[in-house]
């Protein structure tokens, strides 16, 4: 491949970024308009308490990550559909516990500690074909559960009471979507880490949002955009000898501010035809 | 049934019943118990006394629940929700055809159905927040027509609405009653567009002081049609 893809490490770089790419907007897309664009935020934490677990008790990071993310998005979700807490405040829980955890764990771990880095700020340059090989069987669990219960999800969306009405089956429907989110943000640990992550849930979704028409090409659109700031961002890093995690985010954040300045002009302009047959 | 949220009941003692074929307004003033009785006559809360039933099943274990048409108030819909007319009123077909299966050319032809009726279908392709309020609301009915459901329960849905909009709105659920053999239960202050056409009106403050015929309520002085303002002025003596 071409460079800046000519070496190995780009090679899986792109590989992992790509997948995070689509998936993160892809869920990011119901949480953004269920207004809980921040959920991934508070899943993150909760992801880096299970890495440093994961080093303290010496096993591969990545499933522990995977099995405390998991286990607290369903515990998020069913805070908040019980009314127990409100959204933001059973995030708020989670979130402080989490990072609280994190700490604690990290220092058991000793000289492990230094580990965490890479997840905590992302180090896609870094990772293996054993990463790559995560990513790829989570990102198309993602995906094929999406296939499946996107349009029952976007019911939801829209009205969750008129959804019950219909026989949707909503409360597991919202813990799968927040379980899918933990898996999102374990894929995407490694490419931009856990303080990152939740931005690639939402920028590409908030900028996509500005442009599109409809709900579908919210979600393709969004998707889109998270590819190309991957991409970008990756190519920017290796120009710049940038830190990727960061310059991919940055990116992401550069697409939306373009496109707020465009559509911001384009109103200006007139665009916008009064609706026909009011 | 009655029902109280763990305080004073918010209706109590309601017995009320919907056949196939049957138009019904129910009707009361700000605070009666309206939306209370239709959240518990949905399945989305559980009567403290007594009983409900839908199609002879208690509404929270109601299997095929496509046979439930719902219009909820136009307020519950995100004004910022990048979503498309023809988008929102596809999802009037997934209780029928199973949520997580695939659309098929049935599913099509009712959604087509569905927006001829209520006058939208060219503006299918249209972001719904660029619809007015009244055209908002006809593609919430129309949502709910195209699950072709026996019986259709509307809250609110001509709050706002201009005339030709209660006028279409009035001709699809005359068309479900008479064609469809369907039972419509409607929740409004605005009568006049189908007073013609209703076979019960209910009145309901925490229970229900009338359920009869429009005539037997206009014979109490209390007009439905042609002076559309007296109904709402009653509704606020009653309160």
């Amino acid at each position: 491949m071409p460079w800046p893809f000519d070496r190995e490490f780009m090679r899986l770089a792109l590989l992992a970024g790509v997948v995070v790419g689509a998936v993160a907007p892809l869920i990011g897309t119901f949480l953004v308009q269920r207004r809980m664009a921040l959920l991934g935020d508070g899943i993150g934490h909760l992801a880096f308490a299970g890495v440093a677990a994961g080093l303290l008790l010496e096993v591969w990071p990545i499933w522990t990550a995977l099995a405390v993310a998991v286990t607290g998005a369903v515990c998020i979700e069913w805070l908040r559909s019980r009314g127990r807490a409100s959204g933001d405040l059973a995030l708020a829980i989670f979130f402080y516990g989490g990072i609280a955890a994190a700490v604690v764990l990290a220092s058991r771990a000793g000289s492990g500690s230094v580990n965490v880095f890479p997840y905590l700020f992302g180090s896609i340059l870094t990772v293996t074909w054993g990463d790559v090989r995560v990513v790829l069987l989570l990102g198309a669990l993602i995906v094929a559960t999406m296939l499946v219960t996107g349009r029952a999800l976007f019911a939801i969306v829209l009205d969750e009471d008129a959804a019950r009405v219909a026989g949707l089956p909503v409360d597991r429907l919202n813990v799968l979507l927040a379980a899918l989110t933990a898996v999102t943000v374990v894929a995407a640990m490694r490419v931009v880490g856990v303080l990152l992550v939740a931005a690639l849930m939402v920028l590409p979704v908030a900028t996509s949002r500005l442009l599109a028409g409809s709900f579908r090409a919210t979600l393709l659109g969004a998707v889109a955009i998270g590819v190309a700031s991957v991409v970008v961002g990756l190519v920017a890093a290796r120009a710049w000898s940038l830190a990727p995690g960061g310059t991919i985010v940055l990116t992401a954040v550069a697409a939306f501010a373009v496109a707020s300045v465009g559509v911001g002009v384009g109103r200006r302009a007139g665009a916008g035809a009064p609706v026909p047959g009011g | 049934m009655s029902f109280s949220y763990g305080g004073p009941p918010v209706v109590e003692h309601v017995t009320l019943a919907v056949r196939p074929g049957e138009f019904v307004a129910l009707v009361g003033p700000n605070g009666s118990g309206k939306s209370t009785l239709l959240r518990v006559l949905l399945g989305l809360r559980r009567p403290t006394s007594g009983r409900v039933e839908l199609f002879g099943h208690d509404p929270a274990r109601l299997p095929d629940r496509w046979r439930v048409g719902y219009v909820p108030q136009r307020s519950h819909l995100g004004a910022d929700l990048p979503a498309t007319v023809e988008e929102v009123v596809r999802t009037g077909r997934l209780a029928r055809r199973g949520w997580w299966r695939r659309a098929t050319g049935a599913d099509r032809d009712a959604v087509d159905h569905a927006l001829d009726s209520v006058a939208l279908a060219h503006v299918r392709s249209r972001p719904l927040r660029d619809l007015s309020g009244g055209q908002q609301q006809r593609v919430l009915i129309a949502k709910a027509l195209a699950g072709e459901a026996p019986l259709m329960v509307l809250d609110e849905p001509v709050a706002g609405v201009d005339a030709e909009s209660q006028r279409l709105f009035r001709d699809s659920l005359v068309h479900l009653v008479d064609h469809h053999d369907a039972a419509v239960l409607l929740v409004s202050h605005e009568l006049g567009a189908v007073a013609d056409d209703l076979d019960r009106v209910v009145v309901l403050k925490r229970t229900v002081l009338f359920d009869g015929p429009p005539a037997e309520l206009a014979a109490t002085g209390v007009s439905l049609g042609i002076h559309r303002e007296d109904l709402p002025l009653w509704l606020e003596e009653l309160a």
